[in-house]
């Protein structure tokens, strides 16, 4: 009985063995998708100092990606708008630091460079290496946003107690949507190392 | 084919008389269908109340605002693992218990095709829902932080910075993921290969239809589910970075995966309802079922949109507007089948000489409430108004309308329809009547005040709530109390029904048409050793 149900017995465990390599296949499929189209504040710019990974021109459904990495043309910026970019950050739990940036906000050209600070101090007693990740809101704004030096290029170490601040030069991009008159810039500092177990360990509230 | 009785020689003592061990190891060791739909039911009801019982508590904790009872800790434990345990637990073994009963019966097979698969499909449930819960045990020998507090959902980052019972629950989750996958591939097989003779695709029973494209659903997503939760437990104990902004991963990506699995996941659940719904409202309104094709259709309509809308579970996480208009117009082209299905029942009851026993009381309730399970989710799909809803207890009325009435009660449709076939006795109308009434109005007294809570502001999974919200509160627990002890005098009617009662006859209902009215009732042990022929 049981061998003459072999054969569709097989292709259906192949459809579950294909089915569980497309959940993993979706996670590079994510990441092309948002460097793409900006989906969820994935900045130009972040990928190519972290990876060394340029996208030039990716092209999806006739929608084209430039190079991540724009030169800025002064004759480019454009003086007829403004672009207001406010500046936050968050340190996320389990690393001993502060941030604060020192220019809260700023009204920028599009086109135009501009270069602003946050001042990160390390509170513990030892020393501390993290990496800030970026995120731009709106997403639309995202593929707009380009970072031409940024402290979330590579990983920052702080002796204990020690203070700095960190430089962000960035350009908005001339190309951006007319609509968009407001851009938030986020980062969120993370510990390199053993952050998670330092949670996972931590024991919460009883019962 | 059709008169031929003869069995193969030597085989007969095995396939005729009902020598099975004794005791504990007849079910552990069983390969019928008829005792693993059993186990099947059984495991499900029994899960029912345990899932039950946790979200009674929670309702007694939301009775009044303030913490009363339980940490906030305790209350995320809770509402996770009653939803994991009502889905996993309750729902799907009890589709699949529907399925190992009735399919064999109605296309006319001897057994599932895969016996020894079924019974691995079943074993595998107990120790998976010990896993779920075994972490409020350890917590409280203060081992571990207790179970999953992340709520269902599993959401990432969350999840990765969670306790032990994290991984206890990804575990169950794989776990109960490989039972429905080979309980799926068993049902396919069989109403692939074991169909009576006659009985072409199109003559199956709808109920084998729900289910078919239930198996073929829960095998393309499952195995997504099991990798999200793959990569969660490597980005928890093994360094990897799939949801961890820090490493260059992504949280959202998480929600993508999940509700990829999630959204087919609901009609997962309610497909083998929908299935049913055709043969139960046919057989008391004494009438042919109205447009099976039309349903066939609609089943598998639904079943491929089903896989393609799965992102209006997170309108809010921020996505482009293409993204967004995409995915609220497919959401609600998931309506255009089920309006066809919605129609299809009510044209199978139009002018039907009607009788209202317990099954189609719990069939009409169904349709009325699923109705409102339907307009409700029309105005979630909304992108617009979304916003505003999101997170709100207006979405957890919204579900358990779908789930509750539209699942638990399509359960309990197919439980009172085919309980005398099953056993050989008939249950307690009246009782049945009672259990229906006191379901259907302390149900809705339950989640009618918590669609005002949730357009009033009300967020869920919060154990805490604003002054102004106690009075629906408090309604909503007292009826969901009643909700919950109501479903005693269910558990009553069918060990009653088990135990004893009148003699049902074969065909149980006047109106009832299908092969499986065939056979007495209870049938045999080994039924359809002979396959009919359908013509």
């Amino acid at each position: 009985m049981t061998s003459s149900h072999a054969p569709l017995v097989k292709r259906l465990l192949l459809l579950v063995a294909g089915a569980f390599a497309f959940a993993f296949a979706l996670v590079p499929l994510y990441n092309v998708l948002c460097e793409a189209t900006g989906f969820n504040g994935k900045t130009a710019g972040q990928g190519t100092a972290k990876s060394g990974v340029i996208r030039d021109g990716f092209g999806i459904g006739g929608l084209t990606v430039g190079a991540a990495v724009a030169t800025p043309a002064p004759s480019q910026i454009d003086r007829s708008r403004t672009v207001a970019v406010e500046f936050t950050g968050t340190v996320m739990p389990g690393l001993p630091w502060e941030m604060r940036p020192l220019t809260v906000s700023l009204d920028t050209h599009p086109g135009e460079m501009q270069q602003v600070r946050y001042l990160v101090r390390n509170t513990s007693s030892r020393p501390v290496t993290a990496q800030a990740i970026p995120s731009v809101t709106p997403g639309q704004a995202a593929q707009h946003f380009d970072k031409i030096e940024c402290f979330c290029f590579s990983q920052q170490s702080l002796a204990p107690g020690e203070s700095k601040e960190m430089p962000l030069t960035f350009i908005v991009k001339p190309d951006i949507d007319k609509d968009i008159r407001h851009i938030t810039l986020s980062y969120a500092f993370f510990s390199i190392d053993g952050q998670r177990e330092a949670l996972t360990a931590k024991p919460e509230a009883k019962q | 084919m059709s008169v031929a009785t003869t069995t193969v020689p030597g085989h007969a003592g095995e396939h005729h008389g009902e020598h099975h061990p004794a005791g504990i190891l007849r079910w552990l060791t069983t390969t019928n269908h008829k005792d693993i739909g059993t186990m099947y039911l059984t495991f499900a009801l029994t899960m029912f109340f345990v899932g039950g019982a946790m979200i009674l508590a929670v309702r007694a904790e939301l009775w009044q605002p303030g913490l009363q009872l339980m940490k906030p800790e305790f209350f995320n434990q809770l509402i996770g693992i009653h939803a994991l345990v009502m889905i996993f637990a309750a729902l799907m073994p009890a589709a699949t218990g529907f399925a190992n009963w009735q399919i064999p019966l109605m296309i006319g097979a001897p057994d599932m095709a895969l016996p020894r698969v079924n019974n691995w499909g079943f074993w595998l449930l107990p120790p998976a829902a010990i896993l779920l819960t075994l972490p409020f045990t350890l917590a409280l020998f203060g081992i571990g932080d207790g179970a999953l507090a992340t709520g269902w959902t599993f959401y990432a980052p969350l999840s990765v910075q969670g306790g032990l019972g994290v991984d206890f629950a990804i575990f169950a989750v794989h776990i109960l993921g490989v039972s429905s996958i080979l309980g799926s591939i068993n049902i396919i097989v069989t109403i692939f290969n074991m169909r009576a003779p006659g009985m072409t695709m199109m003559k199956l029973p709808l109920f084998a239809w729900g289910w078919l494209i239930t198996a073929f659903l829960l095998i393309a997503t499952i195995p997504v589910l099991a990798g999200a939760v793959t990569m969660l437990l490597t980005d928890r104990h093994f360094g990897t970075h799939f949801f961890d902004a820090a490493g260059g991963g992504d949280p959202i990506l998480f929600q993508h995966l999940f509700w990829f699995f999630g959204h087919p996941e609901v009609y997962i659940l309610l497909l083998p309802v929908w299935g049913l719904m055709p043969h139960v409202l046919a057989t008391f309104s004494r009438k042919p079922i109205y447009g099976y094709k039309a349903q066939v259709y609609g089943f598998i309509g639904i079943g491929v949109l089903s896989v393609i809308v799965w992102a209006h579970h997170f309108f809010t996480v921020g996505m482009p507007v293409p993204a967004l208009i995409y995915f609220m117009f497919s959401t609600m082209a998931i309506s255009l089948p089920l309006a066809v299905l919605f129609f299809c029942w009510i044209a199978t009851m139009w002018k039907g000489a009607m009788s209202f026993e317990t099954p189609m009381l719990f069939a009409t309730g169904f349709i009325v409430l699923f109705g409102i399970a339907g307009l409700t989710g029309l105005v979630l799909a909304d992108v617009a108004a979304d916003a505003q809803y999101h997170h709100s207890y207006f979405v957890v009325a919204h579900f358990h309308y779908a789930l509750f009435a539209g699942g638990i009660m399509g359960v309990m449709t197919g439980v009172y329809y085919w309980l005398p076939k099953w056993t050989g006795h008939m249950y307690d109308e009246k009782l049945g009547k009672w259990h229906f009434w006191l379901t259907v109005v302390s149900f809705n007294l339950t989640f009618i005040p918590q669609f005002f809570l949730g357009l009033a502001g009300m967020p869920r999974r919060i154990p805490d709530y604003a002054l102004q919200f106690t009075e629906f509160n408090m309604i909503s627990t007292v009826a969901a109390f009643i909700l919950g002890l109501s479903q005693l005098l269910f558990a009553y009617n069918i060990w009653k029904c088990v135990k004893g009662g009148p003699k049902a006859s074969d065909k149980v209902w006047e109106g009832a048409e299908g092969l499986e009215w065939q056979l007495p009732s209870p049938p045999p042990y080994h039924s359809w050793e002979t396959q009919p022929v359908v013509k």
